[in-house]
Order: C-alpha cells, then structure tokens, then sequence
C-alpha cells in the first residue's frame, strides 16, 4: 500500500498546506511518495525530498505542468494514480480543481475536504457548511481524497531524505491554456497558513478603515481577513474572505473586529484555537463563539490593543 | 450556441442543517428546500449570454426525485427555454451525476456547460470537473468572469491567492463562484411563462448510466460546539489575558 500526495507548488517553493497533506497520508500508510509536477521546478523537489517521512520524490518537469492547468495534471496523476492505494492533494483551489477530473478518469468517487483519518478507507469530513460532519467509508481501488490543511498538524519540512526519480511522462490535453494572474502582493503570512489572524467585517465601514486593522497585525506578524459581508461591500479583495464560502482557517488566536458573526463566517473559523471577539454590539453572534469577548467601538479597541502589545 | 446548465435541489440556505437523532443523516423532513445558490448564478450566467446574444437555446438540466422540478421551474423562470429531469430516487453521488450529465451532453450537443462549484448540502465541488474529464472537455472552475468568443471562452477564476485567467476551447465546462454575477428575481409573468415550457423527463436506464457509489456513510454528527468564553471589560484585561492565560501572545 503505497500513497501518493501532489505537492502544490509555484514552481519556486512548496506550498505548506502539502506538509499538512502529507501528514495526512501519514496517518493512513507509511510509504508516502510526493508528486511534483511543474516547469523547472527542481528546488519544489528538493524540499519534497526533505520533508520527513516522504519515501519517493516523483519529478514532472514540464511546460504543460507550469500553471496546474487540471486538463494535464490530472492526466499525468490518474495514469500515476492507477498504481497506488491512495491518491491526495491539499484542499486548496489547486487541488478543488484537478482532483475530481483524476477521479473520474479512475472511475471512483471522491473524498472531498477530510479533516480525520479514521482508518485506511474511513474518513472524516464536513459537509451542510460545517452543521454536520459526517464519517464515509470507501469500497473504491484507489481512494482519491483531498485533505483540508487545518485538520491535520504539519509535517516536519526537513529530516527527511527521500530519493528523486525523474518522469519523462508528458500530458497535454491541449484544450486549455494559461492567459494571466493577479496575486494579491503581501508580506503578511497566507492566511492559511498564519499562527495569528486579524480579520475585519461589516463593522469596518470601509476599505480604508483597515489599515487600523494591517497595523495591528504587523505588529502581531498575523495575516489579515475579512468577512462575506466586508468582501461584498468591496473593502477588500475576495482573497481576504474567510468563511464557508472563502478560507477555512484554524490559527491559534483569530480576532474578530466588527464581524457579527454570520454561520457561514463561522464555518471558516470555528476551529481556531483561541477567538477573540471586538464588537460594539453586545448581543453579537460572534460572542457566543469567543473565549474573550470585548463589548467595544473597534475604532477605539483595536488602536489601543495595537499600543499596548 | 446551445447552453447547458445543471441545477441542484438543496437545503434552502437560510436554514441551519440538523442531524436526525439516529446519526444516519441530516434531517431534511419539512425543511425548506430551494435551488442551490451556485446553481441559481449559473442560470443567471446564462440567460445574461443569451441576452447579449451569444448564446441562443438554455436548456436546464437536474437530477432527483420528482420535486427537483420545482428547481427546474425556476431556472425557467429565469429565462432558461426548456427542462429535462432526470428521475433517480435520492440525490446520487458525483460521480454518477457527472455521468449522467455527461450522457445529456452527447444527447444535446450544448457548447457551454454551466455549473455552480458545489452544492451547499454535501460540499463536494466535484461534479464539473468530473463531467469534463469523462467528457474530454476543459474547464474553467470558481469562475468570477467569462467571455465567450470566437468558439472559446476566456474564464477569469477566483484562486487562493488572487485571480487566474485561462482560455479554453470550445465545448467547454465553466463553474460559477459567488461574485461571478447577482442573479434576479423571477418576475410574475415568467413565472407563469415557466409553467408552459417544455420539461422532458428521462431515466437513468434511458440514458445508459447506472447509479452506484464506492462512498458508505458510516454516520453523520453534529459538530463540536464551541463553548463561550468571557467578556473582558478593557483592552488592557485582555492583552493580559491573551499573555498569561491563553498564552497566545
């Protein structure tokens, strides 16, 4: 039984939510193999290979690779697939998009989103936006699962000392094509992957109002997200939304400034260790979830939490 | 161009899920039940491409028990032309949906298959790309932008991170993310219109796929409630907090 993960990579660096992946095919075997596809993307495979308790590296170099265009990845990945128990990738927009395309092409259904191993074919996962969570068992020859990177704690990235071997495997479907990207530029750390998270609602009032907000996490070295309702108002851009419908995020301390604390914000921070609560509005939903709740105008909270760290 | 878009009858999502006592399921017994959100921007797309005269036939498409019609009758009413059901007893798996879709394709021919990313009830985001990759076709997933022309479609898609614009050869798979329009509210007259388009029903067996699933649910729980904590009465309390207790800082 051997498992296979697909890193997400930019061809530069490996993204962390494939150590949390790889922590998850820990928990089901033992021999854990990592697929790196990608153009010139050499160094991603070097840090594939010093990721502890990875066993094989697998490398796909290739122009039809460079952008995950999920045509090609999942080609490449259900003929790889066919020879391995397991088949994972990180619940990231990456992996949403390849994935179920693999599945398909092996004839099994999916396991979308598992935040627990139960057993090499039992999985644990949240579906109805987080109100239920359901256990499913799979019959299927090779289980093709996405793994939710909060569930699970990360990998070690170094200790490891995997061998590299070289696939001269090329899939282009030719249907697709790659035309551009706008990646939101920061020094903050992703929120997914940020220890601490400020993150801003309705109660912001506006774009501008949030720099009240990136001053306090550069002085916290958090990340910065925003609620449906900040995001649909145009404060900020839609990366920034945490929530069912945006990032679901587990850090361990979230601050919550002027969020009422919608279900659907809810679902995407729930888990988080522990949730700090800055509301003017007393009654607040948000309240209820908060292990510290301050009942305060955030305009003269947040400043003043900013000054007294 | 023909459009083809698969709608799905869900939970309404004003209404918080339950799980039924026996832990088999979620309890859906005289729940509100309403078109899936991301579906409901899919139709919306659609009819917006037939109004700027791209596309020049809707047909709507879903799967379920005979109810789903009552979703169908909406994309209707939204300015989709005509709606065929396909009669399976429970909502099926991804996968079978997707085969199913995927023999309504080769049936209808349809240039542009239009998609919401998922379901607000089982959270799987699978079936588009899944009918792609059966069907050969590329797809533009959690589109927030698409442009249509010249038998390709550009689809701007919201990613982790930012945005992504990919081109993709026509037939095409494109699924709907929350900002990619705001859908409209049926008027009155459509929806009386709605009652006398054309709804074809069909059977799985007509269509040569048989539903069957690798996936058992073992059981369904509620999540782990998150108890409240304590409210703080200044700033200073609970940076002291945050430091000593929580230790976090």
């Amino acid at each position: 039984m051997s498992i296979l993960v697909v890193a997400e990579h930019n061809n530069n660096s490996l993204n962390p939510a494939t150590l949390n992946t790889v922590a998850a095919a820990q928990a089901i075997g033992s021999d854990v193999h990592v697929l790196v596809a990608g153009l010139n993307c050499g160094g991603v495979a070097e840090a594939a290979a010093a990721v502890a308790g990875v066993s094989k590296v697998l490398v796909a170099d290739s122009a039809a690779y460079e952008h995950q265009l999920a045509e090609n990845i999942s080609l490449l990945v259900a003929e790889l697939g066919k020879g391995y128990s397991h088949v994972l990738a990180s619940a990231t927009t990456t992996g949403k998009n390849f994935m179920p395309r693999v599945a398909a092409l092996l004839d099994v259904d999916q396991i979308s989103d598992i935040i627990k191993v139960e057993s090499e074919d039992t999985f644990v996962r949240p579906f109805y936006a987080g109100n239920a969570i359901a256990t499913v068992q799979s019959s299927a020859a090779v289980k093709v699962i996405t793994v939710r990177a909060t569930g699970f704690d990360a990998a070690e990235a170094t200790g490891g000392n995997a061998a590299v071997e070289q696939l001269s495997i090329v899939h282009d479907a030719e249907v697709s094509s790659f035309v551009g990207e706008e990646l939101a530029k920061s020094d903050r750390p992703e929120l997914t992957a940020a220890d601490i998270i400020v993150s801003g609602g309705r109660g912001m009032g506006n774009g501008e109002n949030f720099e009240i907000l990136y001053s306090l996490a550069d002085k916290l070295g958090a990340a910065v997200g925003a609620s449906r309702a900040a995001v649909d108002a145009g404060f900020v851009p839609n990366d920034m939304q945490v929530g069912q419908t945006g990032k679901v995020v587990a850090p361990q301390l979230y601050i919550a400034a002027g969020i009422s604390g919608a279900i659907q914000h809810l679902a995407g921070m729930k888990d988080s260790k522990v949730i700090v609560a800055i509301n003017k509005d007393e009654d607040a939903p948000i309240f209820q979830v908060a292990d510290y709740g301050l009942v305060a105008d955030l305009f003269d909270a947040v400043p003043e939490l900013a000054e007294k760290l | 161009m023909k459009i083809l878009v698969a709608v799905k009858r869900v939970i309404d999502y004003n209404v918080k899920a339950r799980v039924k006592a026996d832990n088999s399921d979620v309890d859906l017994t005289n729940v509100k039940m309403a078109i899936n959100p991301f579906c409901e921007i899919a139709v919306e797309e659609a009819v917006r491409l037939k109004e700027k005269g791209v596309a020049s036939e809707i047909v709507a498409v879903s799967i379920g028990p005979k109810a789903c019609q009552e979703q169908i009758r909406t994309a209707l009413a939204l300015g989709a032309d005509r709606g065929i059901q396909i009669e399976t007893e429970a909502s099926p798996n991804s996968l079978s949906v997707a085969k199913l879709l995927k023999a309504v394709v080769d049936e209808e021919k349809p240039d542009l298959v239009l998609l919401g990313k998922q379901s607000i009830d089982s959270d799987n985001n699978q079936t588009g790309q899944m009918l792609a990759a059966l069907a050969g076709y590329p797809q533009g997933t959690f589109a927030s932008e698409v442009n249509v022309e010249d038998g390709s479609a550009k689809v701007t898609r919201e990613i982790d991170g930012g945005l992504q614009t990919v081109e993709l050869k026509l037939p095409a798979i494109v699924t709907t993310d929350l900002r990619l329009n705001e859908p409209r509210y049926a008027s009155l007259p459509n929806i009386m219109k709605a009652k006398r388009k054309p709804l074809a029903v069909k059977t799985p067996a007509e269509l040569g796929v048989e539903i069957s699933s690798t996936l058992t649910t073992v059981k369904v729980e509620p999540p782990a409630e998150r108890q409240g904590g304590i409210k703080v009465g200044s700033v200073e309390e609970l940076v002291e907090k945050l430091k000593n207790e929580a230790k976090v800082i």
